[in-house]
């Protein structure tokens, strides 16, 4: 389904179609391979009938929308407190020893982005790692490389 | 240890889930549902009032007057909206998303009920974009609730959040909703008058909603026999930190905070100490191992300088160094700040660069009264309190380990010598920097 179409589905969800800018945007950003390019925001902006310039207000808020080019792969470690006190900055560094990268950059091939994020809501199980969103819990830094290696092969 | 009653996880063992409706169902389920849409919507906030439940996001309002403020459809005829707060971020906390993930129809039930109590059709759930598979499950499940007709006119709809904790703050989360950048409203006019999208509503938290439909199981002044007074029932403790067993725990509110961390967490792991606790979420003041004896209720908390906020417990021992602790947690709101009020965007991270600067050995007497003159003028003069949760916790920190902070000083470096638990620790803002909100004049 186009985005445009999926964007009119969204829209009928809400009392006023300006709701749907959040949702609109996630799957415009799905649709283009992970990041919101100018193309991307504008036709988000021409589906709800907004400009661009409110469009990349939103999207430059909020931190899971991504203005840049990302890795197929998106790695982020969570580095609050719990996950600090358990050992989340080895797990940082194992990833960026792993990957080649430093954190906040992505690997030349485009395959993985290695960054760090803020409390993931899961201190209890620290150190919390999204892989694409999805938590891995209890992270240590002797378990890098063998999520590294799965990822690759993946 | 005594067996404590499960209320939010009835019905579930060893961590477990009940994800089908029919098993959920079989054992009682959607029964606090139709009791309560037999009654009238003000027997049904009356019932609420009765059970003492207090919202757990943090605030502990009411959850019954926050019902009773909104108006009856006939004295405003607008649209009433549900709006549930499950944009759990505050660190230390972990609790809704357990909920959601265990006991999703108690929270939908919950959801209904609460829409019956405030007469309204229509219900949002704001959720944290990184819940990724708590939302699969919250939208299976409430399919399944949709499927077995249980809706009863009502809309539900499940709102997805993009990072950002000010979103966990009632009305910044409503801008949200409405389709804007999430930052706060001023206050008056209250959601309950003027909420989403001007017309009134409730907003509360998923433990909240949750505990609901067991408070309308065995009613509300059974419920209200739990806990202690000014604080009944049972509270989901999320404990982390360094303690031997973290987790998601459901007691009474009441039990000590050494019940707590010693009898159900296993204590602080052998060969070190128990140096501090932040009990309700790294917003609340910190205390420290002399306050072990401490109550886990409203009150008690109160009383000792700090507050339950979210419950979420977070364990130190004596290898932290709390000047690291004071820049990690300021480099969080720093970077959470929405940018509207002056004091929150340029003092969140004027707090962070002061504590830096004390860190790395070049602070002086001066540095350490100005941090406390910047942490002053941010409290209250803000829209919205997660300016002065930055200032409130990083005041607690120098309060309480006033020498450790002074031995950074008249050392000129820092006294764990890069042996502290959080040395090196990241700031997520250094590595997003097209997200950071340069303060244009500091």
């Amino acid at each position: 389904m186009s985005v445009a179409s999926e964007v009119q589905k969204l829209k009928k969800r809400y009392p006023d179609p300006l709701s749907a800018v959040m949702p609109a945007l996630q799957v415009a950003q799905a649709e283009n391979g992970g990041w919101l390019s100018p193309d991307a925001i504008r036709e988000v902006a021409d589906a709800l009938d907004l400009t661009p310039a409110y469009c990349l207000s939103i999207a430059s808020f909020y931190d899971q929308y991504y203005l840049e080019p990302v890795g197929r792969t998106h790695v982020e470690v969570c580095t609050n407190v719990s996950c600090g006190l358990a050992g989340a900055q080895q797990v940082v560094e194992a990833f960026e020893r792993e990957l080649g990268v430093s954190a906040g950059s992505t690997t030349d091939d485009g395959a993985f982005t290695l960054g760090t994020i803020e409390c993931l809501g899961g201190c209890g199980w620290a150190t919390v790692v999204a892989v694409n969103n999805r938590h891995r819990l209890r992270v240590q830094a002797e378990d890098v490389p063998g999520i590294v290696e799965e990822l690759r092969g993946a | 240890m005594p067996e404590y009653p499960s209320i939010v996880f009835a019905g579930t063992t060893d961590g477990g889930a009940v994800l089908d409706i029919i098993e959920y169902e079989k054992a009682g389920g959607f029964r606090a549902l139709r009791k309560a849409r037999a009654m009238a919507p003000d027997a049904v906030i009356a019932e609420l009032d009765a059970s003492g439940l207090r919202g757990r996001g943090g605030a502990f309002f009411p959850t019954g007057r926050k019902w009773s403020f909104v108006p009856k459809p006939d004295q405003l005829p607008k649209p009433h909206y549900l709006v549930v707060n499950a944009d759990e971020s505050e660190p230390g906390t972990f609790k809704d998303r357990e909920i959601m993930l265990r006991v999703p129809f108690r929270f939908l039930e919950g959801c209904l009920i609460a829409a019956h109590g405030i007469e309204s059709h229509h219900v949002f759930i704001y959720i944290r974009g990184e819940y990724e598979r708590e939302f699969e499950v919250l939208r299976d499940s409430l399919e399944a609730i949709r499927k077995a007709d249980l809706l009863g006119g009502v809309t539900v709809v499940l709102h997805r959040g993009a990072g950002a904790y000010i979103c966990g703050e009632e009305t910044a989360l409503l801008e949200s909703l409405e389709g804007k950048r999430g930052q706060p409203r001023t206050k008056p006019p209250f959601p309950a008058i003027a909420g989403l999208y001007a017309a009134p509503t409730a907003v509360n938290n998923v433990e909240s909603i949750t505990t609901v439909t067991p408070v309308f199981e065995m009613g509300g002044a059974e419920y209200a026999k739990l806990g202690v007074e000014n604080s009944s029932g049972t509270r989901v403790f999320s404990l982390s930190g360094d303690v031997v067993s973290p987790g998601n725990y459901e007691l009474p509110h009441g039990i000590s905070m050494r019940e707590l961390i010693y009898d159900v967490g296993g204590g602080v792991p052998a060969g070190r100490e128990l140096k501090a606790v932040i009990p309700g979420g790294s917003s609340t003041s910190v205390l420290t191992s002399a306050d072990i004896d401490t109550k886990m209720d409203f009150t008690s908390l109160v009383e000792a300088g700090s507050s339950i906020g979210s419950a979420g417990v977070i364990v130190i021992d004596d290898r932290c160094c709390m000047v690291q602790l004071g820049i990690r947690v300021s480099q969080f709101y720093e970077h959470e700040s929405c940018g509207k009020c002056t004091p929150c965007r340029v003092g969140t991270k004027w707090v962070t660069q002061i504590l830096q600067k004390i860190e790395d050995g070049r602070g002086s007497q001066a540095d350490l009264d100005l941090l406390l003159s910047v942490c002053d003028r941010i409290m209250g003069k803000c829209l919205c309190p997660l300016g002065d949760s930055d200032a409130i916790a990083v005041l607690s920190y120098v309060d309480k380990f006033r020498d450790e902070y002074q031995a950074h000083i008249d050392l000129g470096r820092c006294p764990f010598d890069g042996e502290s638990s959080l040395e090196g620790i990241l700031a997520p803002s250094e590595l997003h920097a097209h997200h950071g909100h340069e303060p244009a004049h500091v």
